[in-house]
Parts: C-alpha cells; structure tokens; sequence
C-alpha cells in the first residue's frame, strides 16, 4: 500500500516543463519529506498528484494503492483519500469553516445517507481544542481574514476531520512561530498511523525536529536527485541547497563525460 | 435547520421539467387580436367594463414600442403572432384535489404543492396554463372575512373592492408588457385581509405552464386592509420547449395604514422562457411592503418590483437573488418612488452569473426635494463564476433637497478557479462547490427569507450548478 509516483513529467499547459522525470514512492505508515530550494517544483508536484487543472502530465503515473489517480477529477482523487494542505490556502468568502468541513464529509458518504450532526460538531470540537483553535473559527468564513499561522492550523484541522490515506503538507510550516509550529507539529504527528502515508515538503530542516521523518528527498530541478535518511535534512541545513547544485554539475559534468 | 422542513420540501422537484400531453376544451388560438380578447371575455362571461378594459389595454399594446432602446434586443424574438393567449379545460377552480384532473394533479404532486398545503400554507392556488385548477382557504380565514380568489372571481364576486384599486397601482399603459397583460390576463389571485386581521400562515399560488408556444399572463391584486397582515409566496415552473415561451404578469398590491406585505417569489422558469412582469406596491401610512424575490432560470427576465411609498413613515424593501446561467439574461431590480415624509426604502440585490450568463441591475430611487426625513439604502453584489459572464449595473438615484439620506454601495466578486480547486481537493464535486460558494453568497440575504423557502432556493441553485457543469 502506497502512493507511487513514477517518471512524472508535467508542465504548465502549453509551457516549460516543470517535472522532469521524477519518481518518489510514500508508504502508507510512514513519513517522507521533501526539501528543496524555492522554484524547485515542491508546490507543482503537490498540485499535479492532486489534479490541479493549470497543469498538463505529458508522461508518468500516479498510483494511489495502485489505482492511476490522473484520470480522476480533483474530487474524486480527495474522495479516494489524498489530502493537500496547501501552501497557500485559499479564501472562501461567505462559506462558514464549520459547513465546508461538513459537506466534505457529508461528500464522502453514499447517496441517502446523511452526516450525524451531533457526533459532527463533536468531532470537530475536539481536533479545534487539539490544534488550540477557537470555537469562533467555526462560523468563520473558510480562511478569510485569518492569519498565515490559523490558515496552516485550519488545514491540518481539515486533514485531522477528513482523515486521508495519503496527506501532503507543502510547506505547513511557512509563516508560523515556534509555538504555532509545535502545535501544528503535535496536530500533524497524533494523525501519524499505520494507515496514513504523509509527504512533507518543507524548505527549512526545522519542522524536521518536530515531524521526525523517515526518509528525506531532496527535489531540485523538478527532480528528485537525492534520497536518505534523516540526517541528509542536517547535511542540507550546515552546507545549504548549493552544496546539493554543486554536486549535481559535478554529476551531470561526470554524465556528459561519460556520454562522449 | 430541522429535517423536518427538508423532507416536507423534499420532494420530485427536479427542476419542474416534464409536461402532460395538452388537450384544451377552451383556445383563443395563435395570435392576437381583438377577436382574441372577445374570446377570453366570452369565455370568462366577463362584465362590459372589463370587456372595455381589454380592448382598450390592446390598443395600448399595439402602439407601444418595444423597449429596446434601453433594454434587451432579445425582446425583438418575441413572436406575438406565434403565441397562444388562453388556454383552459374550465374557468372553475375546484375547492378539492380529488375533483382536479388526474395528469394536472399529477403536475402538481410532482411539484409538491398539495403536500406543501397540508403542512404549512393557509391557503392555495394552482394554476395551470390561464386558469386555475384549484383553489382553497383555510375555512378559519374565510370566517374572518379574508378573501383569496382568483381574478374572474374576484372582479366578479367582489366588484366593490376590486374595481376599487384594480390597474391603480400599474396602469395599462405603465409598459408594453403591462397592456399585454391588461389586454389578454387571465388567472392570478385576488386577495382581500380586512382590517386588523392577521394571517398567520402564508397565502400560496403556483403557475405552471404545461403548453408550449403559450403566453401565461396572470393578474394578481393584494389588499391588506388597516393594520392587517399577510404573506403571500408565488412559485412557477415551466418545462424546457424548444419555442419561446411568454409569461408576462401583473402584480398589484395595496397595503393600508399600518398594514404589512410580504410577497415572495421563487421562480424556475425553463431555459425558453421570456419572463417580463411588472410588479408594484402603494404603501399608506406606515404601512410595510417586502418584496422577495428570486429568479432562476428563464431566457430573458425582466423584473423591478417598486413600491410607491405614498403615506409618512411607510417602509418598502426589496430583496432580490438572480441567477444568470448559461444563455441566460436576469435584468432586475427594484423602485423605490418615496411620496411622503419619512418613508424608507431598502433595496438589496445579489446577481450571480454562470457561463455566458448575464445579470443586469436596474434600480430607481426617487426622493422629490420638498420631502424630509426619508432615507433608502441600496446595496447591490454581483457574483461571478468564470470570466465570460456579464453584470451591469444601473442604479439611478435621485434624491433631491438636503433632508433626506441615501446610502449606496456595489460590489461585484469572482468566484475563482483557484477556489473551486480548493473545495474539490476536500471532496465536493465541481458542482457542490459552486453551489457552495453561491450558497455563501446569498446567505446573509436568505436567512431573512421565510424558512421553507430558502430550503427550496438552496434545492434550486444546487440543480441549476449540476446544470451549469453538464
Ligand atoms: N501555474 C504556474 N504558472 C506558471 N509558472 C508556474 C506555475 N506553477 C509553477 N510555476 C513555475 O514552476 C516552477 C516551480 O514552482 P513551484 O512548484 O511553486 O516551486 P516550489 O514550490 O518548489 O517553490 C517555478 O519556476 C514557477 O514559477
Ligand atoms: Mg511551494
């Protein structure tokens, strides 16, 4: 059981390629992470494996427990349990927090059925308490006029209703101080499971010390050019990201001489 | 929200598209002339004054230009001569479901209006193509002297009242569409609350059209006496023809001193129907008169209601939600004649527009400079989903003379790729978060709505986003 991605190339419709080739397979139980510098292509590839429409695969496979996921709409694919905390979460004027999160779980279930009010509210008070939102946040439109640090909050509250198979944090950690980092942290670690697989996707080796991960990849290039355990996130952080782009021309300086 | 009001409302609704096969004992034919008048006053053994009444009404007609100097050149598709102007199977509503037809009554359990009718209305009328097929009252208010008839009844039965105020508020030549209303109207209702009565439950009517190539022009008066009150909420439906289909009504309303007014409408025209309806109100002495009204669907509507604001300190309000789909135009709004010292006004209107659909605002406030005191506040937001639909907005407001106070303010917002992608990535279909982000979008205005119907307009919206994502 996991989510596989293999030899992925995407671009934006019509442009430059933004994936080239990348492969990258997250277990279910464990915790991948994924650093690399800013235009790397973290963002696109959390965008392309939950079905954003401004991007086009020209070749590669997403599997989901080995279903393609690609053809499937964004809804579906979300439905199927893939979850995106955004980097930047987006605003829903006049749609209150607490009916988003309930039509999402009310998407979920088959025809007829209808999501239990009362164990809803419940449900939902708890994981709030857990992530220290307040309760005002229920009747709030969904992320307008919040702060960077309650957006992030607000999503990992969302993953911990939906419950996913599969989430990918991009960024989840951007814009927060350390004690908002700690909680979101704890928020995101007590839905660590056997049964959940997380792609973490950070810039900063920081969240690392609070979500421990098991494997680090490095993504540079739209490429995934470097995977270890996790000390290579301390590597990066003492030499920085052109230490990895520094043995990259060297390997690709080794690969064009290989090739005459 | 309690299930309760949902499962009552929640039944074969879908979108009000299927028709029975028709078979008319009464057609005054294609086309219109005054031998089609003759017709419908013939058949209706109407009185000579409203005979008169009629011919006068098509002279008007006949000379009026249409509009389209200020609105839509779709008006110009309008065939008239392609239209029939009466058909019925009997000018006689029945007082009992059992005794209407079986397919019409079948129309109307599909609509839900019988079942609506046990569970929480004071009164119904149904009507089907020009006339009404059924019509009753809660006996309690006919022992407190409320009358709820249909037009031929009420100007029949009850000429005193009737003659009093009828084409008072609009008259016949107040529009083109007002004298085609006046020349050839048949059905609607005709209301009388005598003084200080209050009905508790609301008052419904239901137009349904069935036949294609068919204009419904009902004709309603409302005359809530001295300190009485009454709420009365319309439905219509139509089923989806390939031809134009017209239906053109008037809506008159009087609320007394002190009275209250509530008039709410949901209407669900089909895609090919041309929904051009004049609808006005006199307020006396602070009188109240609220306008609600929804528009979904049709081809072209073209709606503002007003309310003449005749006595000092009458209130007159106007909330509105149009919704413009794909090869639709909405052009509403609302009229506010300030008449009197200290009357107020509120107009508040939400445009969504879908596609190439389009939404227009047309507003107009008039305060003369010898009033004081008076004050109107209006307010109109525009949605639009996806960036080739169109809204415009018109809001002409006189206020003249430094006693009175307008407040204005407009607001047109997207809802983006960006957002949908959001709310499917959390599950909802395409469709589902349109719906939402609607719904968000007209909540504030909804909630003020009585809580039936706002159940039936999320149903609605949330049909017509399936709709507009195919
Ligand atoms: N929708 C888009 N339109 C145009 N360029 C894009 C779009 N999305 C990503 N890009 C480009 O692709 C590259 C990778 O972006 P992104 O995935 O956001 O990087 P990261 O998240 O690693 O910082 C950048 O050069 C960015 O400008
Ligand atoms: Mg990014």
């Amino acid at each position: 059981m996991s989510l596989v991605i293999h030899n992925l190339h995407a671009r934006v419709a019509g442009g430059q390629e933004i994936l080239r080739g990348l492969n990258l397979e997250v277990q279910k139980g464990s915790v991948h992470a994924i650093m690399g510098p800013n235009g790397s292509g973290k963002s696109t590839l959390s965008k392309v494996i939950s079905g954003h429409p401004d991007y086009e695969v020209t070749s590669g496979e997403v599997l989901l427990d080995g279903v393609d996921v690609l053809a499937m709409e964004p809804d579906a694919r979300a439905r199927a349990g893939l979850f995106l905390a955004f980097q930047y979460p987006v605003e829903i004027p006049g749609v209150s927090n607490a009916n988003f999160i309930r039509a999402a779980l009310q998407a979920r279930l088959k025809d007829g059925e209808e999501l239990d009010a009362v164990d809803y509210y419940g449900d939902l008070y708890k994981e709030m308490d857990k992530l220290e939102i307040p309760r005002t946040f229920t009747s709030r439109s969904v992320n307008e006029g919040f702060s960077g640090g309650e957006k992030k909050r607000n999503e990992v509250l969302q993953m911990a209703m939906l419950k996913p198979a599969y989430a990918i944090l991009d960024e989840t950690d951007s814009g927060l101080d350390i004690d908002a980092l700690k909680v979101v942290a704890a928020g995101v670690n007590a839905l660590r499971s056997p049964s959940v697989g997380m792609l973490v996707i950070t810039h900063y080796q920081r969240l690392l010390d609070y979500i421990a991960p098991d494997v680090v990849h490095v993504l540079v290039g739209g490429r995934i050019v470097r995977s270890a355990g996790p000390e290579l996130a301390y590597e990066l952080e003492s030499k920085g990201y052109d230490w990895i782009k520094e043995t990259l021309t060297e390997d690709a300086h080794a690969v064009e001489l290989a090739s005459v | 929200m309690s299930t309760e009001v949902i499962s009552q409302i929640d039944v074969d609704r879908t979108r009000g598209d299927f028709s029975y096969p028709e078979q008319h004992t009464f057609d005054a034919g294609t086309g219109l002339t005054h031998g089609t008048v003759d017709y419908i006053a013939d058949v209706k053994q109407e009185p000579d004054w409203i005979r008169e009444f009629r011919h006068k009404a098509l002279d008007v007609f006949l000379s009026k230009p249409m509009p389209t100097h200020w609105a839509s050149k779709d008006l110009e598709n309008i065939v008239f001569d392609n239209i029939r102007y009466y058909l019925a199977n009997s000018q006689r509503p029945t007082r009992s479901w059992d005794e209407v037809p079986d397919d019409v009554k079948r129309t109307f359990e599909r609509l839900g209006i019988p079942e609506q009718e046990r569970k929480f209305l004071a009164g119904v009328e149904a009507q089907f193509d020009s006339e009404a097929v059924y019509s009753n009252m809660k006996k309690a208010l006919g022992d407190e002297g409320v009358i709820f008839v249909g037009s031929t009844e009420g100007l029949k039965e009850h000429p005193e009242i009737f003659k009093k105020w009828f084409g008072k508020v609009i008259p016949t030549g107040d529009n083109k569409f007002s004298a085609l209303n006046s020349a050839v109207f048949s059905g609607g209702s005709f209301i009388y609350v005598p003084p200080g009565v209050k009905v508790k439950h609301p008052l419904q009517a239901y137009f349904r059209i069935n036949a294609e190539n068919f204009g419904q022009f009902e004709r309603t008066l409302i005359i809530a006496d001295e300190g009485s009150e009454v709420m009365y909420m319309e439905g219509c439906t139509a089923p989806k023809f390939e031809t134009a289909t017209l239906h053109s009504a008037v809506v008159e309303l009087v609320a007394m001193k002190g009275a209250k007014i509530q008039y709410v409408t949901v209407q669900n025209w089909s895609a090919n129907v041309f929904n051009l309806v004049t609808k006005r109100a006199i307020a006396h002495e602070e009188a109240e008169v609220k306008w609600i009204d929804c528009n979904i669907g049709s081809r072209l509507t073209m709606k503002y209601p007003g309310v003449v604001l005749k006595g000092r300190k009458a209130r007159g309000e106007v909330l509105s939600i149009a919704l413009a789909n794909n090869g639709q135009h909405q052009d509403t709004g609302a009229k506010m004649i300030h008449a009197a010292d200290e009357t107020t006004s509120n107009v508040i209107s939400k445009s969504i527009s879908i596609g190439h659909g389009r939404s227009t605002y047309r507003g107009q406030v008039h305060i003369p400079r010898h009033l004081k005191g008076c004050k109107n506040n209006t307010e109109c937001d525009a949605l639009l989903i996806n960036s080739t639909s169109r809204t415009d907005t018109y809001p002409a407001i006189t206020v003249r003379g430094s006693r009175n106070s307008v407040q204005h303010e407009a607001s047109v917002s997207q809802v983006s790729a960006e957002q949908i992608f959001y709310m499917q990535q959390r599950g909802l279909s395409e469709a589902q978060a349109m719906s939402l982000s609607v719904n968000g979008f007209v909540n504030d205005l909804v909630r003020e709505f009585p809580m039936e119907y706002s159940v039936e307009l999320k149903r609605l919206i949330d049909l017509e986003m399936e709709g507009s994502v195919g």
